[in-house]
């Protein structure tokens, strides 16, 4: 349980800042000043109350999909379908909030968000049932999960919940009703996906049902031996991280969207998976990393406007994030100079 | 004569503990030095120092007078110095050949000469009298060959030094014997030993000199000759170690654990026991005894409900239990001291403490319904570090910085503690120091004593004759012969485990 909470940080840190060097150095050879670039990305995306407004909305789902992602890995599977999981989700709650009329806000908006959840968790399922029951990859079924799901919502927003009579591929504008509104100017949804980050962190740590699942992810032989049903906690982790992804997409849906349409939520579950081994796993450290990579979407086309830098620097970044997290390279350096202080791995064991 | 290997003065600490406190030895070409010391003395750290898997924080280490590079294995390697680790390193699915070679594969244009690994890994084995099939698939040897190809990968290049950390701890008698017999011939060519060991009798067999630590200091150098094993468990432990189990009349009462024409598959779905039957009664100790490979492991594994039993039943206490469920059985009152600590026994990543309660953290007091109870698991902790000698500064350090017996005491505490009505203990004192034998023995003769029925699996042949009351002689997955322990005569369970109807 104990870590050493300095590499904790410290690996995620030390990658930011070397992806960031490596990513300076192709903003420098399309003529640009880096050190001017990362300034205005900083300044546009954390500098200003907008500013932060906007990096914070952006944050909302990447929290959510993190921990979708960061709960599974701490059951030892990789959830890869946090993507198809969250479109689910977006489609349900699009679905609820429309169809329902007339229902009161304090109703409405937690039945989305329940629909939301159902329909993710309904997609996770069969990846943790076919994980648990025949010992397929959850990597495996998740990839084609997440096709499947694309495909599925699709036909929906084409055909039976297709808002009538216009020509666009998308389900009708939810009810006002079912609307998530911002408070003092932040998204309300943030607070939720905050509130969602503590409690998870909190029951992984208190409950038996954390302590499960935390077993199985760092040892499964020995979680066995200690009568914990592999299979049932397996389960119960992809049930959980779904049904949050559900509801990362549905409070895209019901506060910045407003309906589903197959273009919306593209690549947020899959940032979920950088925000997750970034924040290591933790679902406290989901936080700020997805705050740092909200952010890092938020100011994109403003940087791009200000230095003239191609804006696709964003997802360069990311991707070196995501390459120097999971590079062992780092940890290994790192481990090396503290190796007298006992460093264990964390979830992978 | 020169020395092969001189340590000078080498210092480590991990946090508190100093593990190794200025210690200084030799080796010289040839000589076998055996190296003791209780559980947690810094033995492993010492030699992990010497092949550069630890980098000390002060101290030489020179072989053939030239220093190497502390914390660096290849500069270990490059320099003559070869290492068999306690625990396997070799890939199960891979075959001899393919191990031997992983990691330095000779290659042609970047194509893996498979042809020429063979032959190589041919002569070399034959070289060392060491014999080896090379095209045999690892998982499919038993454990003392897989361990002689632990030695090959080891001698692959030319080694001066080999260093052998527990290499006895799973193996047979008659492998153990073996291996003495290869390390005698390898110290006849010249190589220089430096070997691990908690069983004096080897340390009496093979040992020119033997060096004792003891709290990460060196405490003493002696021979075989000028000390035998009393005395020399006398300067590990620091006090005298009854080596004899002394143990009362047991007073059996009715059969707590049932076992009825039990028949079990192994990992590769052959038949490992066949229609086995056994019952022991509380208060009392059965002691399988038996070659290992003959079914123990799947039939301690079907008891307590890990493995799947295609046939046949185990009752606790007259009532069924079910298959294919731990925790059924934990319920039903069996505590298992499993035979693969790292395996099954414990959670390395996870704290001392968490591990001490791995198979009750849902019960009270560690759970309040569904709230873990972090204030009752820490002091269960304290308490059961203290009461089991577990040599650690903190219960909240990770299990993974324990030495290798106090992880199994770990293990041994959190079983034992539990009271239950039966208790499977398998291969329970292994990788335990001679202090902790004893005290592991005494704890099993305890919770004998308060009633429980306890089924004792061990490849020790002598821990079985002198524990048990009750020895049963496993025998192709089968009980061939059962003795009461006085009547039991040495030579005819050894015959009998080698097959022998007689
Ligand atoms: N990585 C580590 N982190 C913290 N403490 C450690 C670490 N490795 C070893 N220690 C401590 O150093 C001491 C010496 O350990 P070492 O493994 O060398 O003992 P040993 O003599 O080999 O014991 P055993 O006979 O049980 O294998 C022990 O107190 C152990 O807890
Ligand atoms: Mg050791």
């Amino acid at each position: 349980m104990k870590r050493l909470p300095l590499s904790g940080v410290l690996i995620p840190l030390l990658s930011v800042l070397v992806a960031m060097f490596f990513g300076g150095i192709m903003i420098a050879v399309q003529g640009i000043n880096p050190l001017y670039t990362y300034e205005v990305l900083f300044e546009t995306a954390f500098l200003s109350f907008d500013g932060i407004s906007v990096t914070l909305a952006k944050a909302t789902p990447l929290i959510l999909s993190g921990l979708a992602v960061a709960i599974c890995l701490r059951a030892g599977l990789f959830n890869i379908g946090a993507q198809g999981q969250l479109i689910s989700g977006a489609l349900a709650s699009a679905w609820a909030g429309y169809y329902f009329v007339g229902l009161p806000t304090l109703i409405h908006i937690p039945l989305a968000l329940l629909f939301g959840a159902t329909f993710g968790a309904l997609v996770a399922f069969i990846a943790g049932a076919l994980k648990a029951y025949r010992g397929v990859h959850e990597v495996i079924t998740t990839i084609m999960l997440n096709s499947m799901v694309i495909a599925i919502a699709d036909y929906l927003a084409s055909t039976p919940f297709k808002e009538p009579d216009q020509p666009l591929t998308r389900t009708p504008a939810i009810q006002d009703s079912a609307r998530i509104p911002d408070i003092f100017g932040l998204p309300f949804g943030f607070f939720i996906a905050i509130a969602f980050s503590i409690a998870l962190w909190w029951l992984l740590r208190n409950t038996t049902t954390g302590f499960r699942i935390e077993t199985i992810g760092r040892n499964r032989n020995a979680g066995w031996y200690a009568g914990i049903s592999v299979k049932r906690v397996t389960i119960l982790s992809m049930l959980v991280g779904g049904s949050i992804a559900g509801i990362a997409g549905a409070i895209e849906t019901l506060s910045i969207t407003g309906r589903f349409e197959p273009a919306f939520n593209a690549g947020l579950g899959f940032d979920g998976i950088t925000v997750a081994l970034l924040g290591r796993g933790n679902p406290l450290g989901v936080i700020p990393a997805a705050i740092l990579i909200g952010g890092m979407r938020a100011s994109g086309s403003t940087v791009q406007f200000k230095t003239g830098v191609s804006p696709e620097i964003v997802d360069l970044l990311l991707a070196l994030i995501l390459f120097f997290v999971t590079a062992p390279l780092l940890a290994r350096l790192l481990k090396r100079r503290h190796e007298n202080v006992a460093i264990t791995s964390g979830w992978s064991n | 004569m020169t020395n092969l290997l001189e340590i000078e003065k080498v210092s480590k600490s991990f946090g508190q503990v100093k593990a190794n406190d200025e210690i200084s030895l030799e080796v010289a070409p040839g000589e076998i030095v055996a190296l003791l010391g209780e559980n947690g003395a810094g033995k492993s750290t010492l030699v992990k120092s010497v092949f550069g898997l630890v980098k000390p924080d002060s101290g030489v280490i020179r072989i053939n007078g030239k220093v190497i590079e502390p914390g660096d294995t290849a500069s270990a390697i490059a320099n003559g110095i070869g290492m068999v680790h306690q625990h396997f390193q070799l890939v199960p699915v891979m075959s001899v050949t393919e191990n031997l070679i992983l990691g330095d594969e000779p290659r042609k244009l970047g194509v893996i000469q498979m042809k020429e690994a063979r032959n190589a890994a041919k002569a070399i084995s034959e070289r060392y009298g060491l014999d080896v099939d090379p095209d045999a698939i690892i998982e499919d040897l038993p454990v003392g060959m897989a361990q002689r190809v632990e030695i090959l990968k080891a001698l692959r290049r030319d080694v001066k030094l080999l260093i052998l950390d527990e290499p006895t701890a799973v193996l047979t008698p008659q492998e153990t014997d073996e291996l003495l017999d290869v390390l005698r011939n390898l110290a006849k060519r010249g190589v220089g030993i430096l070997f691990i060991t908690h069983k004096l009798r080897e340390v009496m067999a093979v040992a020119d000199r033997v060096v004792v630590l003891r709290n990460g200091k060196l405490v003493g150098t002696t021979s075989p000759k000028q000390s035998g094993e009393a005395q020399l468990a006398q300067m590990m432990v620091g006090r005298e170690v009854v080596l004899r189990v002394e143990k009362s009349q047991a007073k059996p009462a009715a059969p707590a654990l049932k076992v009825t024409d039990l028949q079990v598959l192994d990992d590769r779905k052959l038949e490992a026991v066949r229609g086995l039957s056994l019952e022991v009664r509380s208060g009392e100790i059965l002691g399988v005894a038996g070659v290992e490979g003959n079914g123990q492991r799947e039939l301690v594994e079907a008891i307590c409900g890990m493995r799947n039993r295609v046939g046949g039943t185990v009752f606790i206490e007259g009532v069924e239990l079910p298959n294919l469920s731990p925790r059924a059985a934990h319920d039903a009152g069996i505590s298992h001291i499993p035979e693969d600590r790292e395996k099954h026994g414990l959670v390395s990543s996870y704290s001392i403490a968490d591990n001490l309660i791995l198979n009750t953290f849902d019960k009270a007091p560690f759970a309040k319904g569904w709230i873990r109870n972090h204030d009752a698991i820490a002091k269960n902790g304290i308490t059961l570090v203290a009461s089991y000698d577990i040599r650690t500064p903190s219960p909240n350090l990770p299990a993974s910085s324990l030495s290798g017996g106090n992880k199994q005491k770990t293990v041994v505490a959190r079983e034992l503690s539990q009271n239950k009505k039966v208790v499977v203990a398998a291969q329970p004192t292994r990788g335990v120091d001679v202090g902790s034998i004893e005290f592991i023995h005494n704890q099993l003769i305890a919770a004998r004593d308060k009633g429980s029925a306890i089924l004792l699996v061990s490849a020790e042949l002598d821990e079985v004759l002198s524990l048990s009351d009750r020895i049963a002689v496993i025998y192709g997955g089968k009980i061939v012969a059962t003795f009461d322990s006085k009547s039991a005569d040495r030579a005819e369970i050894g015959r009998l485990m080698a097959g022998s109807n007689a």
